[in-house]
């Protein structure tokens, strides 16, 4: 599927950011309690262009946590690759966005000084990250909690700073790992809209992991399906529609269409994993 | 069905579960609310309870002295509270007893001291390898499970009658307990925490200041209190093995004279050393915990 223009919208900056994530062939085995082996992730392959918005959908177990975490580095593929910009990056960390369902923030530490912690980890004097956030905050909904502790806040608000944390990481790729899982309807709704802006303003890769059929294809240029037990990806499929998106076009036809296309290769990713659950 | 809540007939109901339903109605029927009493007054006043906890001292020492008057309580045995303040006031102004709190007190904080400091850093020193970490621990708890106490003998013999033994006793009995709390609260530290921090391209020294430490130190915190009731105990057990000073041996010798009196200055003296001790320690504690969590 190399067919997708780019993104309408996509200006000079999209083409400045030329990461490109490649999986290529990538296996992942864990040894299991009584001694055999279990398949995670089987021949996992996916080819990421610079700016895009990809959505990754499936039944719990499906391995893309274990996805996520290849390409973070933070574990390395049995086998097959991880490249990003070309290079073979298996193992390393540091060089994607990761935000995880939970938001992650440290209690001790106020919004500002969480939303810095990538910055400051990688070498970032703290008054020089602090003057790059502050006007992000305020930009991005979070003014006037700067010196709030995340206690403080509500659901919603610590997922945004948990995001910009991840934003603020100044990363090509993001990964997200169900970051809206957790919210309530209405907050989570804001909460695409408001990622949405974020994306189109910092021009980032995005890998996002849902159970939400509604809030893959919402958000996402592509989607791909996955099955579990072994986790392998089994199917993808473009979303057309066109940005910047309303609300709205939830209940449009093209939009009614993909949904149904997705739920049945959701289905069909059900049935086929049942057979190889007794091989595992 | 009873006559309260008729539901209406549905037919997709099963036959089967009629019977449920109907004890069901029957039940809801028969059951009465509960009612909670409320209390109508508030809390007593900060006042009235000093006042009744000072009362219940006072009618204590005041049937102690009594009884000795009537002839009830030998005094040989049990002292009496009008002696012993005399001999208070005896030993507060020759100095015996202020010497003596000050060499107690100063191998209780040393001892305290030297302990937690120690035993975080070991317990802290666990996260850097497992292996390690593992090989440690139940040697820790081994040397958690022996009565120290029995230990005061060798102690004393080995580093003599001075601060030494007392400051080695507290020490032994603060450092194990901080060993193995913070250890605990090293493998409470959230996984998640140390992936973020590892996903951020973090280096192992960055995981552990960042986050390990400050998740930690609520736990040191909160286990301050115990450790300090744990070097007076130390402190006081290796001056009755043997001492030139300190509250222990004071009590130690009143005892082999038979000065009853004394012994009970000394161990008034004791108790008020140890709430001082520990006012300031829970103190310390709470400033602590507000400046980590910045909760109430």
């Amino acid at each position: 599927m190399v067919t997708t223009p780019p993104r309408p919208g996509a200006s000079g900056l999209a083409e400045r950011s030329s990461a490109q994530l490649t999986i290529d062939g990538v296996h992942r085995t864990f040894p299991s309690p009584d001694g055999g082996t279990v398949q995670a992730l089987v021949d996992a392959n996916l080819s990421v262009r610079p700016g895009e918005f990809i959505a990754l959908i499936g039944p719990s177990g499906c391995g893309k946590s274990t996805l996520f975490n290849l390409i973070a580095g933070l574990d390395t593929p049995t086998s097959g690759r991880i490249r990003i910009d070309g290079v073979d990056r298996s193992g390393q960390q540091g060089l994607v966005g990761y935000m995880l369902q939970k938001d992650l923030l440290l209690p001790w530490r106020t919004i500002l000084e969480n939303v810095v912690l990538g910055l400051e980890i990688s070498g970032v004097r703290k008054r020089a990250a602090h003057a790059i956030a502050r006007p992000l905050l305020t930009t991005y909904g979070l003014g006037g909690f700067e010196n709030r502790y995340p206690h403080q806040l509500s659901g919603g608000m610590r997922q945004r700073a948990a995001l910009l944390r991840t934003i603020l990481f100044n990363r090509d790729i993001i990964l997200l790992d169900e970051p809206f899982g957790a919210l309530d309807a209405q907050t989570r709704e804001q909460m695409q809209e408001w990622l949405l802006d974020l994306w189109d303003d910092f021009q980032k890769t995005v890998l996002f992991v849902t159970h939400d059929i509604d809030e893959a294809i919402y958000l996402s240029d592509r989607v791909f399906v996955m099955s579990a037990r072994p986790g392998r990806i089994v199917a993808e499929f473009e979303v057309g529609l066109d940005r910047p998106r309303k609300p709205s076009v939830v209940t449009s036809p093209e939009f009614v269409r993909l949904k149904a296309e997705a739920r049945e290769l959701l289905n069909g990713a059900h049935a086929s994993a049942a057979p190889l659950a007794e091989v595992a | 069905m009873t006559a309260l809540a008729p539901p209406p007939v549905r037919n997709r109901r099963p036959e089967t579960s009629a019977d449920s339903l109907e004890e069901l109605a029957t039940l809801r029927a028969t059951t009465s609310p509960t009612v909670r009493r409320r209390r109508e007054r508030g809390e007593p006043s900060a006042w009235t309870v000093w006042a009744l906890r000072l009362g219940v001292v006072v009618l204590g020492l005041g049937l102690w002295e009594a009884g000795v008057r009537a002839g009830f309580v030998d005094p040989f045995f049990w002292s009496q509270p009008s002696r012993i303040w005399d001999t208070a006031t005896i030993a507060f102004a020759n100095g015996d007893i202020l010497s003596n709190a000050r060499f107690t007190f100063t191998s209780t904080v040393l001892g305290f001291v030297i302990g937690v400091v120690g035993g975080v850093t070991v317990g802290l020193s666990f996260w850097w390898s497992r292996r390690y970490a593992l090989t440690a621990e139940p040697l820790f708890i081994a040397f958690e499970a022996m009565p120290k106490l029995a230990l005061a003998p060798i102690v004393v013999l080995v580093l003599g009658l001075g601060m030494g033994s007392k400051v080695a006793m507290a020490t032994a009995l603060v450092i194990v307990i901080q060993v193995l709390n913070t250890f605990s609260a090293v493998k409470a530290v959230d996984k998640d925490l140390t992936t973020l921090m590892y996903s951020l391209g973090a280096s192992r020294w960055q995981v552990f200041t960042k986050v390990v430490v400050p998740s930690t130190l609520p736990w040191i915190a909160s286990s301050l209190r115990v450790a300090i009731g744990l070097a007076l105990t130390g402190a006081i057990v290796g001056e009755y093995i043997g001492s030139t000073a300190g509250l222990g041996r004071m009590i130690q010798y009143a005892g082999s004279t038979y000065d009853i009196a004394l012994i009970w200055v000394g161990v008034f003296t004791l108790a008020i050393l140890s709430m001082l001790l520990y006012v300031v320690v829970s103190w310390f504690e709470r400033r602590l915990l507000k400046g980590i969590t910045h909760q109430a």
